[in-house]
């Protein structure tokens, strides 16, 4: 039915008689500021990033003139072991946190969905706070209590951390998946001599995956990025990239850093592209 | 068209498992006194109701009638806050739905999207741990049953609206549950289909010999389908009985009033006198009928009588419902003519059966001619208000 409409919308849309050249190509004063601004708004937004990424080829070793083309800033990020070590680091705070945060996210946003209770929506507003809450207040609250709580900083802080800044994302993301979930599924399932634990390993999870994975995704991304909160609770030798990076940078930016950058936003596009295509293929 | 005979004998090694008649409990499905309260809202209210085996059992009734919640509870999805749901004579208490031996078609089919039509149909067969070879045939079998072979792998999401409805019917039997059950499972079907599968629904239970409780707030499916119909009201009963039972003899004006088509005229009884009372309607005028419970003489009640049973004439006769009305409108509707006229301020609707074939345009009655409207007692029904 969809696609009859579709044919009746487009059909009606090729009688429009075309609009004469010359008066299409014609700027008035209204689209050229339009556009004008546009074009600045993306400039602004992606001109830097191509600059470092291009940068990161640039076989000068300082200064912002370009000499030739070169990959040994990646040759050298590949044989830095500080470096290795900082992006071990992060993928292994990223994968636990990860984990942990779709875990307890998913969980608690199946509690909330499917079980009405006194002060829920005090509750909910509670979940999400972390999304609003500055990242600075979060990263020294959380210092505060690590040393009130005598945990010396290193890889376990950093993922408590992680999950805790990574959880409500998980759970706001599974809460818009669970509203749309057919509860008679489960119900038809039961009724087919499913106890609750083979309902939930056959029918519930394998439907909720989608979503799950684009959530996992998000909080890989989010935990892999994080600078802020890091800083705040990483330990000696428990640096992340971002937090290595940011204490290279002190001794002034080199092209090698650039070639991390360049590297790590590859990762996150690549891993939000991914996140994005599982969320579409489910919803068609 | 539904499965042949011969077809059905191949279902299963041992056929369908219909147990010793001597094993039986009367009952396969009774609801004793059960209640069911959401928050402040009694859904359904002290529900006594026992469906015999192997019977086609309907539960009509408006939306909000409680027969859904009761279908719900005879599952397992609910529990009653009161009284006790026997299935073939055990009490079910807190029995989880994975424990009862019953199936159901929901309304939505409920179909699992991510399996494939064989893959729905084989879970329950995998939950009960049956070999994988078992699984197979019993499967090939119930794809048969509801005429769907060829359609083992496909998705529930490349199937039409009837062949899904016929996969989750399939997926329900192939367990070879005691009892059926079935939540408005023609709902979503259109006209024609809806007409089809009544009859193949009626056909396939004969042949599978399981009982049937159908949940429906069409009143005509249940009319064509049902051995036995409970019309439920505010979540009480109203009434259980075939559907003759129902259409001809309903206790109630609700009963009455959703079954079908009918007159009321509110009045007092005059009297009663044996199985007949009487009834002087507003303006005087008299009428008698069949007394149902609760009709005693000083009482208000309405006397019911159906479209089909009143007939105009041109001369007064002898019934004691005989009246001059005023014909206000009337439509051919092919097989009858659906007459409506007053009485007074009364508006009745009147279905003469066009039994004679003609042409002739002065054959009946035309609007504002006068007529004399006629119906008998013992087709007529005093219900207490």
């Amino acid at each position: 039915m969809a696609s009859d409409s579709t044919v009746v919308l487009l059909g009606e849309r090729s009688e429009i008689k075309p609009r004469p050249r010359g008066e299409a190509q014609r700027l008035s004063p209204g689209r050229f500021a339009l556009v004008t601004i546009t074009l600045f708004t993306f400039a602004f937004l992606y001109v830097p990033i191509v600059v470092l990424i291009v940068f990161s080829f640039n076989s000068a070793r300082t200064g912002a003139t370009w000499q030739s083309f070169t990959l040994q800033w990646y040759e050298r990020v590949f044989n830095n072991p500080r470096i290795l070590e900082a992006a071990a680091n992060s993928l292994i705070v990223a994968t636990l946190s990860t984990f942990g945060a779709v875990v307890i996210g998913t969980l608690m946003a199946m509690a909330m969905e499917r079980y009405r209770f006194r002060g829920q929506s005090a509750w909910d507003g509670l979940l999400y706070m972390p999304v609003i809450v500055p990242e600075i207040v979060m990263g020294i609250s959380l210092l505060i209590f690590f040393a009130a709580a005598n945990i010396s900083r290193g890889l376990l802080t950093l993922v408590i951390s992680h999950i805790a800044f990574c959880m409500p994302f998980v759970y706001l993301t599974m809460r818009a998946r669970l509203a749309d979930f057919d509860r008679s599924l489960e119900e038809a399932a039961q009724d087919l001599g499913a106890d609750e634990w083979v309902t939930f390993r056959r029918i519930t999870l394998p439907l909720l995956m989608p979503g799950i994975i684009s959530s996992a995704l998000l909080a890989f991304t989010l935990s892999l990025d994080d600078f802020v909160i890091s800083f705040f609770v990483t330990g000696v030798g428990s640096q992340t990239l971002p937090v290595y990076i940011w204490g290279q940078i002190r001794r002034g930016i080199t092209p090698e850093i650039n070639a991390i950058s360049a590297l790590m936003l590859v990762l996150s596009i690549v891993l939000v592209i991914v996140a994005q295509l599982i969320q579409r293929r489910q919803r068609a | 068209m539904v499965a042949t005979p011969d077809r059905i004998g191949g279902f299963g090694s041992e056929g369908w498992v219909i147990p010793e008649a001597g094993t039986l409990s009367e009952y396969a499905v009774e609801m004793r006194d059960v209640s069911k309260v959401f928050g402040d809202v009694v859904a359904v209210d002290h529900v006594s109701m026992g469906i015999r085996q192997q019977e086609f059992f309907a539960m009509l009734g408006p939306s909000g009638c409680g027969k859904t919640t009761s279908l719900r509870m005879i599952a397992g999805f609910e529990r009653p806050t009161s009284g006790e749901i026997y299935i073939d004579g055990k009490a079910m208490g807190s029995t989880p739905p994975f424990q009862r031996n019953v199936n159901t078609v929901f309304q939505s089919y409920a179909l699992f999207p991510h399996m494939t039509v064989e893959q729905n149909i084989s879970f329950g067969l995998e939950m009960k741990g049956l070999s994988r070879s078992e699984i197979k045939r019993r499967v090939g079998e119930a794809l048969e049953l509801v005429r769907l072979p060829q359609m083992a792998k496909r998705y529930p999401r490349q199937m039409s609206g009837g062949q899904q409805q016929r996969v989750a019917l399939a997926r329900a039997l192939v367990n070879r549950p005691k009892v059926l059950l079935l939540d408005e499972p023609l709902g979503a079907l259109d006209a024609k289909l809806r007409k089809e599968m009544q009859m193949e629904l009626k056909t396939l239970q004969r042949e599978v010999g399981i009982t049937f409780i159908f949940v429906t707030h069409d009143q005509e499916e249940a009319l064509t389908m049902s051995d036995r119909i409970a019309v439920f009201s505010k979540g009480k009963v109203l009434q259980i009985g075939t559907p003759l039972e129902i259409y001809e003899r309903p206790t109630t004006r609700f009963v009455a009033d959703f079954i079908g088509e009918t007159n009321f005229l509110e009045g007092t009884v005059q009297e009663v006198n044996g199985e007949f009372a009487s009834l002087i309607v507003d303006g005087g005028r008299r009428f008698v009928g069949r007394a149902m419970d609760g009709v005693r003489p000083g009482v208000t009640a309405v006397i019911s009588v159906r479209p089909e049973k009143v007939q105009l004439v041109e001369q007064p006769d002898s019934s004691p419902n005989c009246y001059e009305v005023q014909v206000r409108s009337i439509a051919y509707v092919g097989s009858d003519t659906r007459v409506i006229v007053m009485l007074g301020n009364n508006q009745l609707d009147v279905w003469e059966q066009n039994t004679i074939s003609t042409l002739d345009p002065n054959y009946f009655f035309k609007p504002g001619e006068t007529a004399w409207l006629t119906f008998k007692p013992e087709n007529a029904l005093v219900l207490a208000q």
